[in-house]
């Protein structure tokens, strides 16, 4: 049942031409990047540790840039990819048809969520084609490269159920959109501040999404990045049950 | 499988301090057109929200199809099909895609959602139409499709609120037809605050006012109760005294319209002879009809009762009859 909604989900992301803008915006952005990243590897990086061992290779300098650019760019692309999950079943009152049929909230959420899953899934397969494109020319770093994108999946399915949560609280998608935007800048600044020298807060990086992201990028798999990101995941998407929950208690 | 399909026991539901529905008692079997009556605002959304778990009831019992809705809520979902006010409908799908989709939410086996599709659409007169996009029809082919969607897994209870709603006079009427359709099988409740849309679809009324039930009853019970008064408009009317003197005419009453209302002793049939006599005395009868059920007196009755308990019961009659 959950998969029958996650299907439509995703199915009708791909009807709306936001979602193919989105994509396209990503991949031009991405791509820029990707050749600047390159250019600045095959002029600067190259020559000046050529010969040298333990030296940053084209993974260090290309393809963790790219992956930190991509999750900076998710900050924008989620808030917009989940503003219209809740948001808008609730303005345009579809989402009766859901309460309606034989399904508990939790898998109303989860479908709604595994959509969303489904279509970071694609945009991540679009952004790593881009790094494969260099491994018949180099050798890559398979397992930096792996863990990079592990990282950037759990960063923007994180971003993905905050931005869920939010949707659920208002019937007006910008709202949505805007109030998650906040949300994920505001874990920018704590990580910004927390990592600033003289006011460094392990604390405040502990809670930033990025402080994960980046061991992630370094190719460092620890299970302790791998909870946070559960835990915010898995809080948010409680809270958005909660929140539906209640709201045939008390409307 | 019981006879009883819904069976809704001491409602209550209050939105902060106000309470929209009180104590209401509520029961559908099959084969039956429930319809709920009230003026706006009476409670008769939030209680159709409520038997179909839209909203949780700040207390009472509800029981579909024999499983409690409180406790067991995905199991008696599985029996209701429900049309809100506005139709559930994602705009961005066609037909076929949307129909398909409410088919797998309601548990219809893989196997089986092509045929409940097919057939959804042929009832609904939904054929023309099924590969076009949702947001590209008119509002009586949406509505349609919103009745679609309420009957493609052939529940045992069809809620329906305000079905006919903005549509045009033919698409009405079609409307009806289905709903009248449906009842062969299924158990239907309706609500509306439009009178002869009782009438002519529903088998039972229950007129909710204030969140609470003021009527109830089977409306052939209505017809066979009704007083089988004659109205009648002459261009040359004869004293009311005249009148009062054929035979069976219990009491005469002038209606501020024009129209005589002619009320027979026990049920006989007036019509005719009054007929004979306005030719017989030159009358000159323009207009003759039998009265209908008096749903629409009872409902001006109960629900404007107290609005207007100050002034005589003439001008509710009035009402009745405008």
């Amino acid at each position: 049942m959950i998969f029958v909604i996650a299907a439509n989900e995703l199915r009708r992301m791909f009807y709306s031409p936001l979602a193919w803008f989105i994509l396209a915006m990503l991949l031009l952005i991405e791509g820029l990047l990707f050749l600047v990243f390159i250019e600045t590897f095959l002029t600067q990086v190259q020559p000046r540790f050529a010969g040298i061992d333990g030296a940053p290779g084209v993974t260090d300098s290309v393809i963790s840039p790219l992956f930190l650019w991509a999750g900076v760019l998710m900050l924008g692309v989620m808030p917009l990819l989940t503003m219209r999950l809740f948001s808008e079943e609730r303005a345009r009152q579809t989402l009766v048809l859901l309460r309606s049929a034989p399904l508990s909230t939790t898998q109303m959420v989860l479908g709604k969520f595994f959509g969303l899953l489904g279509f970071i899934l694609a945009m991540l397969a679009l952004i790593l084609l881009m790094p494969l494109a260099l491994a018949p020319f180099t050798s890559l770093d398979w397992g930096k490269l792996l863990s990079g994108a592990l990282g950037l999946f759990l960063l923007s399915a994180s971003f993905g159920a905050a931005g869920l949560y939010l949707s659920t609280l208002t019937a007006q998608p910008t709202i949505a959109a805007v109030s998650s935007f906040g949300l994920l800048l505001f874990l920018v600044v704590l990580y910004l501040s927390g990592s600033s020298p003289g006011t460094a807060s392990e604390l405040f990086v502990y809670l930033s999404h990025f402080g994960h992201f980046i061991a992630f990028l370094e190719g460092l798999f620890d299970t302790r990045h791998l909870s946070y990101y559960l835990l915010f995941i898995a809080a948010f998407l409680i809270l958005a049950v909660r929140r539906l929950d209640n709201e045939t208690l008390n409307r | 499988m019981t006879d009883e399909l819904v069976k809704a026991e001491g409602l209550y539901r209050y939105y902060g301090p106000h309470c929209a529905v009180a104590n209401l008692d509520l029961s559908l079997h099959r084969g039956e057109v429930l319809g709920l009556l009230g003026p706006n605002g009476a409670g008769k959304s939030s209680t159709l929200q409520m038997l179909t778990g839209n909203l949780a009831p700040s207390a009472g019992r509800i029981r579909i199809n024999g499983e409690d809705l409180l406790d067991e809520p995905r199991k008696a979902k599985r029996h209701i099909g429900y049309l809100p006010e506005q139709p559930p409908l994602y705009r961005d799908l066609t037909v076929r895609e949307y129909l398909r989709y409410c088919a797998r939410l309601h548990a219809v086996p893989g196997r089986e959602v092509q045929s409940a599709v097919d057939q959804a659409c042929a009832r609904c007169g939904l054929k023309t139409v099924s590969r076009r996009l949702i947001g590209h029809l008119s509002k009586g082919y949406q509505q349609r499709v919103g009745i679609a969607q309420a009957i493609i897994h052939r529940p045992a209870v069809i809620v329906l609120d305000e079905p006919t709603v903005g549509l045009d006079p033919l698409q009405i009427q079609e409307i009806r037809r289905l709903i009248q359709e449906l009842a062969s099988e299924h158990g239907v409740i309706l609500s509306t605050h439009i009178l002869p849309e009782v009438q002519s679809v529903c088998s039972r009324v229950q007129i909710v006012h204030h969140g609470r039930t003021v009527f109830s009853a089977l409306l052939s019970e209505l017809d066979r109760n009704a007083s089988g008064a004659v109205l009648a408009r002459f261009a040359n009317p004869p004293a009311v005294e005249v009148l009062q003197q054929l035979e069976g005419v219990r009491e005469v009453e002038v209606l501020a319209d024009g129209h005589i209302r002619l009320v027979p002793h026990a049920k006989m049939a007036l019509a005719e002879g009054i007929a004979e006599q306005a030719v017989a005395h030159g009358w000159r009868l323009q207009e003759l009809l039998t009265e209908q059920a008096n749903l629409e007196r009872i409902f001006t009755d109960v629900v404007y009762h107290e609005r207007n308990a100050a002034t005589a019961p003439e001008a509710t009659q009035e009402k009745a009859l405008s």
